[in-house]
Order: structure tokens, then sequence, then C-alpha cells
């Protein structure tokens, strides 16, 4: 990309204390994020993928400085906002909002739709007159496609596809950026789901978002995403486009992943990896590769040495990076090097 | 004979505000050695299915009306000694909490053990060693030192293992899994299914799968029942339903999933939608329980309720409107 990216992130880190003891000491840490770089161009969606525990929402949660960071730079349109004290970083708040995962727990129950709405266009200011906020909050109702008399409702008073569309529309209030789903769609029956997915891309076009889209769900990040970064551990693993991505996994972790999602066609033939074991835990992670105990491919180098995360060859598009040593051998001995997304997925 | 025949079951819920019509006239069976699926959203009733079959619903505010023939025996009439004979033997059932389902403060040998001491009359010893053959049967590595470990020293993953191994440990004709994958990630979600189809062809269990995931029944299923709003609205072997599905919300909800290689084969950029919502289940309704959110609604679809077809061999769906042969007509 030309442009200089709307977010851009560099070597993230955070790390979680594990008191214990009698004096209540430090005694170990959860290396949730351990270093992950990535950017996010105006109006692109880039997915964080990844199983539970491997750090996605913590990095979603970083960005947003619900809490800290133990070390990395985060910056926002040209401004560093990871160091930023939380009085100047007030205003550039409203550039980055978030949808969360439950519907139930992310809204207020105790207050009407209407003061969910409002809060954040009073917080950032954005309103001259109560003419104004009135004018705002149905734009946003319709930009939802929810029936604008619905603002005097309370939370209890909608289904969950109905109330994630309402988290959507306070995320949209403050007019931002950038906006974080983190699993937003996750907790939703199949058929609202769509509705939420459709709803996002609509809104994606519309307004020019940019998304950072965090989920564990493959099939539909395939379905709306630019790009992906796969995560594992605290790591990124792999990152590249769409296509690239699903049609031609450089790291054995996505090809596993790819492998592993049931998919709605009975009957298909297609290669299946199945891992062993379990994610080791993130207080611990594995010296070397941290995939090096579950990877079907794994040789001496991997368990001494990290890989670095750097392009890689691939036919079907620019901008593909992987961390794995595979990619250092002749293609003869790399099991990563053609395009095998089709074989995983069985598609033609 | 079927193994299991359910017939015309319904499950009630007595509730402040009337009552909730869970389950309304729902009939089907399943073979010996059979994996059916019943697939639905949430509140469709699959899960109250369930439970209605092992009668782990509570009765009041709960009643379960209608037929349940297990081997040909009417499991409502049967007595509260007879289901507990029942319960954990002949019929077993995975929950798809693996946290919640296992008890914290018992080993996990004791837990697989209770079973068979209670089914089978075996010793503390005896049962032990078989909780150990379980564990190494659905692929728990280190099986002796895992036996005494408490469900909190294992991983999701592995608690699953245990609770398949609980509900095999007595050698059952029949398998209810509700949601058994829900909680796993998509690896673990693999050898758990792997391990599942694996223990079916040694086992010979009858599986009764309840999910969500289509993903999930395109893989282990050999028959589908689809509900919808607690009436079956369509039942068809998996090619059928998957290739030709008949019924305006079967062929919605595949509409709605995306299909993995989306971007490698360019297929449509949009998602199907079913709009609108799920009716309560606490009104009677008079006509198709789907008519007000499909697509091809007449009024004859409001007035009157459509009976079951067979529109195919084997291939039954509750639409007035449905094709015997070929796609849905309009």
């Amino acid at each position: 990309m030309s442009t200089a990216p709307l977010l851009q992130v560099n070597d993230l880190k955070k790390h979680f204390p594990i008191h214990g003891g009698f004096f209540g000491g430090v005694t170990a840490k959860v290396y949730a994020v351990d270093g992950i770089s990535f950017d996010i161009a105006k109006g692109e969606t880039l997915s964080l993928v990844g199983e539970s525990g491997c750090g996605k929402s913590t990095v979603g949660k970083a960005l947003l400085r619900l809490f800290p960071l133990t070390d990395g730079q985060v910056i926002l349109d040209g401004t560093r906002i990871d160091d930023m004290p939380g009085g100047t970083l007030r205003p550039l708040r409203r550039r980055m909002q978030v949808v969360f995962q439950d519907p139930f727990s992310s809204l207020n129950p105790r207050m009407r739709v209407r003061d969910i709405l409002a809060e954040p266009i009073r917080n950032f200011g954005l309103s001259k007159s109560s003419a104004d906020l009135e004018a705002r909050l149905s734009a946003l109702m319709d930009k939802v496609r929810l029936p604008r008399d619905a603002v005097n409702r309370w939370p209890h008073e909608f289904s969950g596809g109905q109330r994630q569309r309402i988290g959507i529309a306070r995320a949209l209030a403050g007019e931002p950026d950038l906006i974080i789903c983190d699993e937003a769609v996750s907790a939703l029956d199949v058929s609202v789901k769509a509705q939420i997915v459709n709803l996002l891309q609509d809104l994606q076009a519309e307004l020019g978002l940019a998304m950072l889209f965090i989920s564990h769900d493959l099939a539909i990040v395939e379905h709306m995403t630019h790009r992906v970064a796969v995560m594992y551990l605290g790591k990124i693993v792999e990152v590249a486009p769409r296509r690239s991505l699903f049609g031609a996994p450089k790291h054995p972790y996505t090809e596993a992943l790819l492998s592993a999602v049931p998919q709605p066609t009975p009957g298909i033939q297609r290669q299946r990896i199945i891992l062993k074991g379990d994610v080791p835990s993130p207080i611990n992670p594995p010296k070397g590769c941290r995939f090096h105990t579950r990877c079907p491919y794994a040789f001496d180098r991997c368990r001494t040495e990290e890989p670095a995360l750097r392009p890689v060859a691939d036919a079907l598009g620019e901008g593909h990076v992987a961390a794995c040593h595979l990619h250092d051998r002749p293609a003869a001995d790399n099991p990563l090097a053609g395009a095998k997304g089709a074989a995983l997925l069985a598609v033609g | 004979m079927a193994l299991l025949e359910i017939e015309a079951l319904q499950t009630h819920f007595r509730t402040p505000d009337g009552i909730n019509r869970a389950v309304d006239g729902v009939s089907f069976h399943v073979n010996a050695g059979e994996t059916l699926a019943i697939v639905g959203e949430s509140g469709c009733g699959k899960s109250v299915t369930a439970m209605s079959i092992l009668r782990l619903i509570p009765e009041p505010p709960g009643k379960i009306a209608g037929a349940i023939r297990f081997n040909g025996r009417n499991l409502l009439e049967a007595s509260d000694k007879e289901m507990r004979a029942i319960r954990g033997n002949e019929i077993s059932m995975i929950f798809q909490e693996p946290m919640t389902s296992l008890n914290p403060v018992l080993t996990v040998g004791r837990q697989i053990g209770e079973t068979l001491r209670l089914h089978q009359g075996l010793s503390a010893q005896a049962a032990e060693d078989r909780a150990v053959e379980m564990l190494n049967l659905v692929g728990i590595p280190e099986a002796k030192r895992r036996v005494r470990e408490y469900p909190h020293q294992l991983s999701g993953g592995m608690r699953q293992r245990v609770m398949i191994a609980i509900a095999l440990a007595c050698n059952p004709k029949l398998l209810i899994a509700d949601e058994p994958t829900t909680a796993l990630d998509v690896t673990i979600q693999a050898q758990i299914l792997d391990l599942m189809r694996d223990l079916k062809h040694r086992v010979g269990a009858a599986i009764v799968l309840i999910t969500h995931d289509l993903g999930v029944v395109a893989e282990v299923a050999e028959r589908v029942v689809v509900m919808y709003a607690g009436k079956k609205v369509e039942e068809a072997p998996v090619h059928a339903l998957f290739n030709s599905p008949r019924h305006p919300y079967t062929q919605g909800l595949l509409g709605s999933v995306p299909k993995l290689g989306s971007s490698l084969t360019g297929e449509a950029t949009r998602l199907a939608e079913i709009p609108g919502l799920v009716p309560s289940l606490k009104q009677k309704i008079p006509g198709c329980v789907f008519a007000s959110r499909c697509p091809h609604a007449t009024e004859l679809c409001t007035a009157v309720a459509p009976a079951l077809e067979e529109k195919a061999l084997g291939h039954v769906a509750a639409c007035h409107y449905a094709l015997r042969e070929g796609a849905l007509a309009a």
C-alpha cells in the first residue's frame, strides 16, 4: 500500500502477571500477546483468526487501550497512542470503536436504546443541539436497519440479532474510522449471523470503515475479509490476502485449521490434517517455533530456533508472509510449496 | 423394527404467561447403528427433544406427551426405577459443556466407574481398570495417571473425551450427543468428530446428534431432521437434504452459511438472509410455523398448517409448495 496505513502495530506485547505465594508476588507471566506487528489500511478489513487462548481478543483490547501495554507501538493515523496519557487519548478513542461478542451483556439493561446511543455522541461533543442529536439517533437506527421509534425501548425488548445491531449503532455513533469486531457474530444463530454479516459489509462499503475482525469462524472470515492474520499462542504465524491464505496456506497451522473446518457438503473427499494434542499453555510457551509440539512437519531446527515472519513465494498473489522454517528448504522438501488450499477445502 | 421410535412427541412447559410449546408433535425414528442429526437454531426444540427421550425434563412445569418407544417399549410409561436402569446403560448422553457436566470434586476414574458399578455391579478395582481401558479407547494418553486426576486438570478437549468415555462405558445402544463439539476449538472439534466416527464403527451404537452446525451434520450424519419452532419441517438422507432441500427454511439455512473456499471459486458475495424472527412458542400458530418468514408464503400457508408429505424416497417436508421432485415452485 502506497499511502500510510490507518493503524500500525509494531511488536505489540501484553503479558499478564500471575500472583501467587504468601505475599502475592508475581510468580509467572501469561504471554498472551508476545510481539506482533500488522497494519490496517483505510477501508480495509483485516481478520485475526486463531483458537481460544491464542491472544486475539487481547490484541483487540490492547489496541483500544483497555489496559496498559507491556511493550510495542500502536500508531493511529500517524499518531502514537500506546504511551499517550488518558486525557490526550480521549478524543482519539472516538476513532476506534468496538463491537463485542455477547449482545446480552454488552448493553446496559437500565439504559434505553436512546441513551445507549446518545452517550458516545455527547461524550465526544458531536451534537450541537437536541434537534441534531435526534437526527443523529434516527440516522443511526436507519444505518443498522432498525425502526426509528425503537430508540425509546429497553435492550431486553430486543432479540439477540437486534441487540447486536444496537451494539453496532453504538460503535458507529462516534463516527469512527476503525471498528474492532471481537467475535461480533459468533454468539448468533445461523440465519441471524448472515443478517449481521451482510449489515457489516454494507456499512463498510457505505462509510469506508476499516475493520479488525476478530473471529474463530474461518468461513465467515473468508466471506468478508480482505486480509487475514493467523495467530497461535500469542504470535502471528501468517498474514496474507484472502485468496492467498485460503488458496495457498504457507504455515502448517493454517493448513491444519483449514482442513479441520467441517464443510456443509456431505461426502466430499478432502485432505485431512488432524493435529495431535492441545494448545500448550501461554504461561510456558514451547522453545523454538511455538507450533513445533503439534506440527506434522517439525524438524530439528524448529525445536531450537524461532522462525521470523518473512515474505514467502506465492503464485496467487503478493504480500504473503509466514513464520516457518520449511520455506528455507528446497521446494521438493517443502510440503507447503504449492497451492494446496483447494485440496484442503475440497473445492473445484 | 427401529431402535428408537418417537411418535407425536409434545413437550410443553407451563409458564406464568402461557404454555410454551417447546416441542409440538415431532415424530422420527432411529435405526440401530445409524447416525441421525437434528438441526435447527436456538429455541427450535432440538435439545428439549433430546432431554425428553431420557425423561430429563422436570415435570411439572414440563409435560411430555406422545410416545417414545425404545426397543418397542414406551419410555413414557416406564417407572422412575426402570428409567434409571436405562439412563447411562442402554441410552446415554453427551452434553455440550464439558466444563459443567463433570463433577469437579470426583476423579475422572470415579466418574467413569460410577455407571459401571451401578449398572454392571463391578467392584471398585474392576471399575477403575475398565475406566483406564475407556480412557485409552477415547485416545487420552497416559490413561493410568489421568484416571486419578480431577476435571480441572484436563483441557476442554480432554474433558469432552472423558464425557464420551462415561457415555460409552456400558456399551449403550443409543448415544444422544447434544452439541458435543460446539464449545470446542476447530482443531479439537476435528479430533472429537474423528473419534466419534471411529468409535461408532467399533462400538456400533446409534447416535442422535443435536447441532446447529451444518458442517458437522454433513460430516457425520446419515439422516437429518430439521426442526423449526418446535416442529419437524423436513427429514431426509444427508445427501438429499444438502443437494435438494425441499423446505424453504432448510433452503434458507443452507444459503446463509458461507462455504470455505468461496474466495477460490468466486461464488456469490452476499449471504442469503432469512428475514424476521422465530415466532413465539407461546401462541398457537394456525398455519405453517415458517409462513411469517417464508419468501413463498401465500394465504394458504397462514391459514392451513402443511402436513409432512413424502416428496421423494425417504425425503419428507412440511410445505404446501415443495414439489415432489425437483426444486421449489414459485
